[in-house]
């Protein structure tokens, strides 16, 4: 669980999180949403402790971030895995050597073992065929998915994904964001979604923060998404047609 | 101001690379890929430029000498002196500030700028250790680059001294061991050392803080450029007007 409490940040004088306080839930798909410009990249750099905030805490199972000292923050950073909205995978590496990194920059098991992990992890996205390809020979959905297999393959407490649908087509989209959902269950971790899509809210959002202007302007379910009488949350994401028709359509089924 | 900042994060910069060493087996794995790309990746061009200029001012030399008082073993003893002095050293320097100094900028760059650095730190990885610090450690095999453009830039102006017609072998020969201080390397080699940390670092310093898109890291290789020259220029004044002023 990770719990955030009264959280600031200002670039220049700028405020950019105006006091968050919330809470994300172990075992289930936390999500992020928002407009541009309304926080949501800051707040989770703070979360992953790339940016330092300028007041309030950030606390994991218990741990107040700002109160470790380096070394048990790169610890705590060591049950993080971080999926990366262009995945972020090294070019000069295949497949394999790109799941392989952390295993082999922080562990001690061997070749064999590390490679059977790797195997373990590539099977569980769908990718055991493409060990020996380089990113760039691989669709961006496969890089997604190796990006999630980079992530889990240190058994992380923590998973956070920024945007892994944008770019990709809908069947691709849906299921990289059940993949995530899965993973998620299966080990039991808390993870958060840094997200734009709203199939991904209606699909797999469990607990939705809905960030304003650095603001949290509400958190719910995919449930209570579609009740809410929140102006600025169906502003937002009833903003197309399809999805007021869909809503319509969800409480006169409802009444 | 701006000048000031970026000569503190620089700083700031370095004393990070030291920090919290990368495993051996793996630094060791990317010393070895840094040395085959900076150093061996450089021989061709290194050998081909000093040897035309070793070339062109044993020509040059030749050609202004008019005064049959002063003799013939004066182009050798002048492209010994250019080129151990200077030309091997320095524009050697510069031209690798081009070719290898703009590598390492677009490569660090375009690795913030897909974010492959962000993911490196979110890992726990010290990501200016694992990506700087080979290349310092490859760098620092770049004298044995600049003693080979040494033998290769003098070669290069004997061949053009002697089957150009401006010098017999004989007194081109007598011009490079004529008044022979040794201190001269020493003082080239001392001189490369130190190039080839700022050949190392100020692009990397260009790449890792680069902000924005593609087009800015092209920018940031050409800014890296001419600031790696501007710095090797000053401290090759500064290092001659110590070992030998």
């Amino acid at each position: 669980m990770i719990e955030v409490d009264n959280l600031k940040k200002s670039f220049s004088g700028v405020e950019v999180l105006k006091g968050i306080t919330t809470c994300f839930d172990k075992g289930k798909t936390n999500l992020i949403i928002g407009q541009s410009g309304s926080g949501k990249t800051v707040f989770m750099k703070c979360l992953l402790g790339l940016i330092t905030p300028n007041e309030g805490t950030i606390c994991y199972n218990g741990k107040v971030y700002s109160e470790l000292s380096p070394a048990e923050q790169r610890d705590l950073r060591q049950e993080m895995g971080m999926v990366f909205q262009g995945s972020a995978l090294f070019d000069s590496m295949t497949v394999a050597q790109n799941v392989m990194f952390p295993l082999d920059m922080f562990t001690k098991q061997s070749q064999s073992e590390m490679m059977d992990r790797v195997d373990f992890v590539l099977e569980r996205v769908n990718l055991i065929d493409a060990h020996n390809k380089y990113p760039a020979e691989i669709s961006g959905g496969m890089q997604k998915r190796v990006a999630i297999a980079r992530a889990i393959v240190m058994n992380p407490k923590y998973l956070f994904c920024d945007e892994p649908n944008s770019g990709l087509d809908p069947k691709t989209a849906i299921l990289i964001d059940n993949l995530i959902q899965e993973i998620t269950r299966e080990y039991d971790i808390t993870t958060v979604i840094n997200t734009h899509d709203m199939n991904s809210v209606m699909e797999i959002g469990e607990k939705i923060v809905f960030l304003k202007d650095g603001y949290k302007a509400w958190e719910g379910t995919n449930k209570d998404i579609f009740k809410t009488d929140n102006e600025a949350v169906t502003n937002f994401v009833y903003s197309s047609e399809l999805f007021k028709k869909v809503r319509q359509m969800y409480l006169e089924e409802r009444n | 101001m701006n000048y000031l900042a970026s000569i503190g994060s620089y700083a700031l910069m370095i004393v990070e690379i030291f920090r919290k060493p990368t495993k051996w087996p793996i630094m060791r794995s990317l010393i070895l890929k840094e040395i085959d790309e900076l150093i061996y990746g450089s021989m061709g061009i290194i050998i081909f430029i000093s040897f035309f200029i070793g070339g062109v001012v044993a020509i040059q030399t030749a050609l202004n000498i008019s005064n049959p008082l002063i003799p013939k073993n004066l182009i050798g003893f002048a492209t010994r002196q250019s080129v151990i002095l200077e030309f091997a050293p320095t524009f050697t320097s510069i031209i690798m500030a081009g070719k290898v100094g703009s590598y390492i900028t677009s490569s660090i760059g375009t690795m913030r700028v897909t974010e492959q650095i962000d993911a490196l730190e979110v890992m726990g990885v010290n990501s200016l250790n694992y990506l700087v610090f080979p290349k310092i450690i490859a760098m620092l095999l770049y004298p044995f680059v600049v003693a080979i453009a040494m033998y290769i830039g003098i070669l290069g102006g004997w061949i053009a001294g002697v089957f150009g017609g401006f010098s017999s072998s004989a007194d081109f020969v007598e011009g490079l061991q004529l008044d022979f201080t040794p201190f001269h390397v020493t003082y080239s080699f001392v001189k490369s050392i130190v190039f080839a940390f700022v050949i190392a670092t100020v692009p990397s310093f260009h790449g890792y803080y680069m902000k924005g898109g593609a087009l800015e890291v092209g920018k940031a290789a050409t800014v890296s450029f001419v600031w790696t020259s501007v710095v090797i220029i000053v401290m090759n004044y500064i290092l001659t007007q110590l070992l030998l002023g």
